[in-house]
């Protein structure tokens, strides 16, 4: 057995044995502060392989993405209407002048924003309920969750269908209810029945994403607090809540940007009739009908910019409870 | 079957923090050596740059003689059995167990044979198409050995391999580990937070603490003669006692009276930067009740009287627990062992002693007892670098010493 | 008393579990309920058929438009949620087990494009795929669903990683594994089941989208079901199309009930496990 080590020894802590005189140490120490010069081969293959494997999805997803939002700025600042293709010509900022002195830019702007608070705030409160009662019913909890998965899984349009038919007059079995007015075609009770499609459709997931926070709350909290003789209301506001904190706030960012893209519903319940274009409806129509590739695209860029706001509002407030900002990915 | 050498080995990480400084280590082939320490001190770390599972910032690492700084676990031929066993769960234990022989591109036969020879060795024979969601902890454990020993490797790298069994199971796999390495004569690195395993199964420990070595030696060496208050206080169970000695006219004053010094303790003490304050350590073993030790054995130590707090009686001894007055030993090692075992600020009243007296001693909780205690087993500390005083050539010897 | 409290907590949860079920399946079965009435009764106002009809189901599989559609809405969404998932496995992979610089950066475009507002994209998409020939193709509605799929399978499936032992990838290593063996041979098999769970999330993705389908399609080459129910016309001009919208609509929900019957465990762990991680 041969002998061993020349130990540190106690006098000498892994602090103090750091300084200078061994050379051997050094260069490396230098090194590990610049950042990593001398990679093994181990490192160096795994970073190849890191980069390879993320290599296409990150060309996809920006060629896809990044290139094209580029080019609507450059469309954005031209006249370009492929009805008219002669008379193609960079203008500038007169397009955004154009629309954002619009009318009817505004009410569509108006109406998702509308929409958008309105269907989030009732989501979030029974998406709250739906998700504690996937998540503590005592019975049929596969029931319930399989039956919460249909809104979440069913193509939007037909859904959007289901609900115009209901309450086309004559036809449906809600518009007669109502003594077969035809709801459809006024503007404050088709923008309610578009909420309530939205809602429908996507309650659901905001519920999935809370019951995914809920499911962090560890339950001997909830029994400590019973025993410390909270109520079940204490209980929920003064244990779960800050608990399930990040879990909302990533549920209300997810929910909040999906929401102010509303279309399809739009698109099935009313066309944009009666003043109820959100504004992809209105791009929509401007692009795909309209053929007006300079206006679709400043439309495209203004809704880029306001998501992206929204976004930005989001993380600045919520701070490090915002998604992405999490040290999980590093372990 | 190899040697391993670790040359100044370091782990430095990109931010700058050290986990392990400059580990020097010979293992023999065939030797079974033990990394011990609290958690955090650099041993798995240490562990894994061994296996390859981390790279080493400075230093060099052989193996039979050839540097594997830049190899990858594969081209070291080691086998590791992790804490969590991590078998592979979608495969039974039989492939399992195959599965290094199949990557190394081993005949199916040889294969087949080895299986079935490792699961004799870890009666693992009537488990072996089952999946490990289907196997007990044990089981799961010997399973995790088996896939080690099938491929015949240089060397064994074992990271903490029972802690997740019970307590008794534990004592009962220890035995079959010991078992297993000197039947191989594999050479093993060993890597624990248990000082008791530490000191039953390895031919060699060493004790590391803040990513530097501390101390290498056989168990028993360790155990008396510890080279400073870290191991001192790190190996044993129950542990030694601490307790604050102040140097007052060639004596020690501490709380169990004053201590009498020898002469070559009192030339060190002489020097004119030599600390005036010492912690002084003895193990629980070296006291006994008074009343119970012969005129021949008194003159070797000095006793004193202290009010007796509770009695443990564990039927071949008595642990008895006194509360002496007196100031508290401190320093940074005494923190950080009293951190790992999670008792950092939980430190009740008083100075408690811990003594192992004779199961035939009459003592009874709330009496004042007179207590003997062996001088010769003193060992005293330097509070500022926790260097151990009492050395001499390596050896401990006690507070008289000439 | 306990047994009688639990027994009334059954209760009142079981009646919530009744709402909910309704609340849930009504719009479906009312559109399932349309599709079965006779042209005379569908605009009865009743919720259930008086008469029962196979009728709109032989009127959209006797004409071409619908067959067409559907052939090219599982085509589409197949293709797309194949390539997403294996791509997005390589990139999950790489997320949950590798450190290398850049993969923030990833992790972070992948989030912003999950929350993009796709309506930005159809001018640019629109033109751009106009000039490469790529308009009113299949590649062309390809592309894009895996671009916004891919972000999905990405959290999904390094959700999934995560939850696999690290331990066992070095295991694998320590065994003799290149990193290449360890993926395969021991983590694929681990992630089989994430993989196809991602793999029902993405494709419900790819089957519901509308508004890239109605934008950057103009024929029945490419269409998708839920562009060309927008579109139907009925088996002439005379006739109303909501018999046949119905049956169509029911036909593409079919393979959407199923996934939700069999897999619902597996899609809430999947939507869930991406959720927590954000």
């Amino acid at each position: 057995m041969s002998i061993n080590a020349t130990p540190a020894g106690a006098e000498v802590t892994a602090e103090a044995e750091r300084p200078g005189g061994r050379h051997a140490a050094v260069p490396a120490q230098r090194a590990g502060r610049r950042a990593r010069t001398p990679l093994s081969e181990n490192k160096r293959a795994e970073r190849r392989l890191g980069w390879l494997l993320c290599a296409p999805a990150a060309l996809v997803m920006v060629l896809v993405t990044a290139y094209p939002i580029i080019y609507s700025v450059w469309l954005s600042l031209q006249r370009f209407d492929l009805r008219f293709p002669d008379q193609r010509e960079f203008i500038g900022l007169e397009n955004y002048a154009t629309v954002l002195t619009n009318q009817f830019w505004w009410t569509a702007f108006g109406v998702t924003a509308l929409i958008t608070v309105v269907t989030v705030a009732i989501e979030l409160v029974l998406g709250m309920a739906l998700a504690l009662l996937m998540h503590r019913t005592l019975v049929g909890r596969g029931i319930v969750r399989t039956a919460a998965l249909i809104p979440y899984g069913i193509v939007t349009v037909v859904a959007a269908f289901s609900w115009r038919y209901a309450w086309t007059p004559g036809t449906g079995y809600l518009a007669n209810l109502f003594d077969g007015s035809a709801p459809l075609t006024e503007r404050a009770s088709s923008l309610a029945i578009i909420m309530l499609a939205e809602i429908w459709k996507t309650t659901p997931f905001m519920a999935l994403l809370l019951m995914a926070g809920l499911a962090l709350v560890p339950e001997d909290l909830l029994k400590a607090a019973s025993t410390d003789g909270a109520t079940a209301w204490q209980r929920f506001t003064k244990v779960m809540l800050p608990v399930m904190k990040p879990a909302i706030l990533v549920a209300l960012l997810f929910r909040t940007l999906d929401a102010f893209r509303v279309f399809d519903n739009i698109f099935v319940l009313t066309a944009g009739g009666n003043e109820t274009s959100s504004v992809s409806m209105l791009a929509y129509n401007n692009l795909i009908r309209g053929l007006n590739l300079g206006i679709g695209s400043t439309m495209s860029v203004l809704i880029f910019l306001t998501v992206a706001i929204i976004a930005f509002v989001f993380v600045k407030l919520f701070g490090t409870a915002a998604p992405g900002s999490d040290d999980g990915e590093r372990r | 079957m190899a040697d391993i050498v670790l040359d100044k080995v370091s782990k430095r990480y990109p931010d700058g923090t050290v986990a392990v400084q400059d580990v020097d280590l010979e293992i023999a082939d065939g030797e079974f050596v033990i990394l011990v320490g609290p958690s955090g001190c650099g041993k798995s770390t240490t562990l894994n740059m061994i296996a390859g599972l981390e790279d080493i910032s400075s230093g060099e690492l052989r193996i039979a003689g050839e540097r594997v700084n830049d190899k990858a676990p594969r081209d070291r031929d080691i086998a590791m059995v992790f804490q969590s066993y991590a078998l592979y769960p979608n495969m039974t234990v039989r492939e399992n167990m195959a599965f290094p022989l199949r990557l190394a591109k081993v005949d199916k036969e040889t294969i087949d044979s080895k299986v079935e020879e490792a699961a004799k060795v870890l009666e693992l024979t009537p488990l072996l198409d089952r999946k490990p969601a289907n196997l007990s902890g044990g089981q799961r454990q010997r399973v995790a050995m088996g896939r080690a020993i099938v491929r015949q490797p240089k060397a064994f790298l074992m990271d903490e391999p029972l802690s997740n069994l019970d307590a008794k199971l534990r004592v009962q796999m220890r035995t079959v580990v010991s078992r297993l390495q000197k039947q191989l004569g594999t050479t093993t690195v060993y890597v624990t937070h248990d000082q008791t395993e530490a000191m039953t199964l390895g031919d060699r420990v060493v004790i590391m603490r803040g990513g530097a070595v501390q101390q290498v030696g056989p168990p028993q060496e360790l155990y008396d003669h510890p080279r400073n208050l870290f191991v001192a206080g790190f190996i044993g169970s129950p542990s030694m006692n601490f307790l604050h000695a102040a140097v007052e006219d060639g004596k020690l004053r501490t709380a169990l009276g004053d201590v009498p010094i020898g002469e070559r303790l009192r030339r060190q003490l002489d020097g004119a930067d030599a600390p005036r304050e010492l912690i002084l350590g003895i193990r629980p073993e070296h006291f006994e009740d008074a009343g119970l030790v012969d005129d021949d054995t008194r003159r070797r130590g000095m006793e004193f009287e202290a009010p007796v707090e509770i009695v443990e009686s564990m039927g071949s001894d008595k642990y008895v627990y006194f509360t002496v007055e007196g100031e508290r030993a401190s320093a940074a090692e005494l923190e950080e062992l009293a951190a790992d075992a999670g008792a950092a600020d939980f430190t009740g009243t008083g100075a408690s002693l811990v003594t192992r007296l004779s199961a035939e001693s009459p003592v009874r909780e709330g009496e004042n007892r007179r207590v003997w205690f062996n001088l010769e087993k003193i060992h005293l500390f330097d509070p500022s670098t926790g260097r151990n005083l009492t050395l001499h050539e390596g050896r401990a010897s006690g507070a008289l010493a000439d | 008393m306990a047994t009688e409290t639990t027994t009334r907590a059954k209760l009142r949860w079981g009646l919530l579990d009744v709402i909910v079920v309704v609340f849930a399946f009504i719009p479906v079965l009312w559109i399932a309920s349309l599709s079965f009435k006779t042209p005379a009764t569908l605009a009865d106002g009743k919720f259930w058929p008086r008469e029962w009809t196979l009728d709109n189901y032989r009127t959209i599989f006797a004409t071409d438009q619908f067959i067409r559609a559907l052939v090219n809405s599982i085509g589409i969404a197949l293709i797309a949620t194949l390539v997403a998932v294996v791509l997005g496995a390589m990139a999950a992979y790489a997320i949950s087990r590798l450190d290398f610089p850049g993969k923030k950066l990833l992790v972070g475009v992948s989030l912003l494009i999950a929350m993009f507002p796709q309506v930005s994209l159809v001018s640019p998409l629109f033109e751009i795929e106009r000039q490469l020939g790529l308009f009113d193709t299949w590649p062309g509605l390809i592309l894009p669903y895996i671009t916004f799929a891919l972000p999905l399978a990405i959290y999904t499936l390094s959700a999934f990683f995560k939850q696999i032992p690290w331990d066992l990838e070095k295991a694998a290593k320590m065994d003799g594994a290149t990193q290449g063996q360890a993926f395969r041979r021991v983590i694929a098999p681990l992630a089989a089941p994430g993989l196809f769970t991602t793999a029902i999330l993405v494709f419900i993705f790819c089957w519901n989208d509308f508004l890239f389908a109605i934008s950057l399609t103009s024929t029945e080459r490419s269409r998708t079901v839920p562009a060309a129910l927008s579109f139907f016309t009925g088996a002439s001009q005379f006739e109303d199309p909501t018999g046949a919208i119905c049956a169509a609509a029911v036909v593409i929900t079919i393979p959407i009930i199923l996934f939700v019957l069999f897999f619902q465990r597996r899609i809430v762990s999947g939507l869930t496990s991406g959720a927590v991680k954000g």
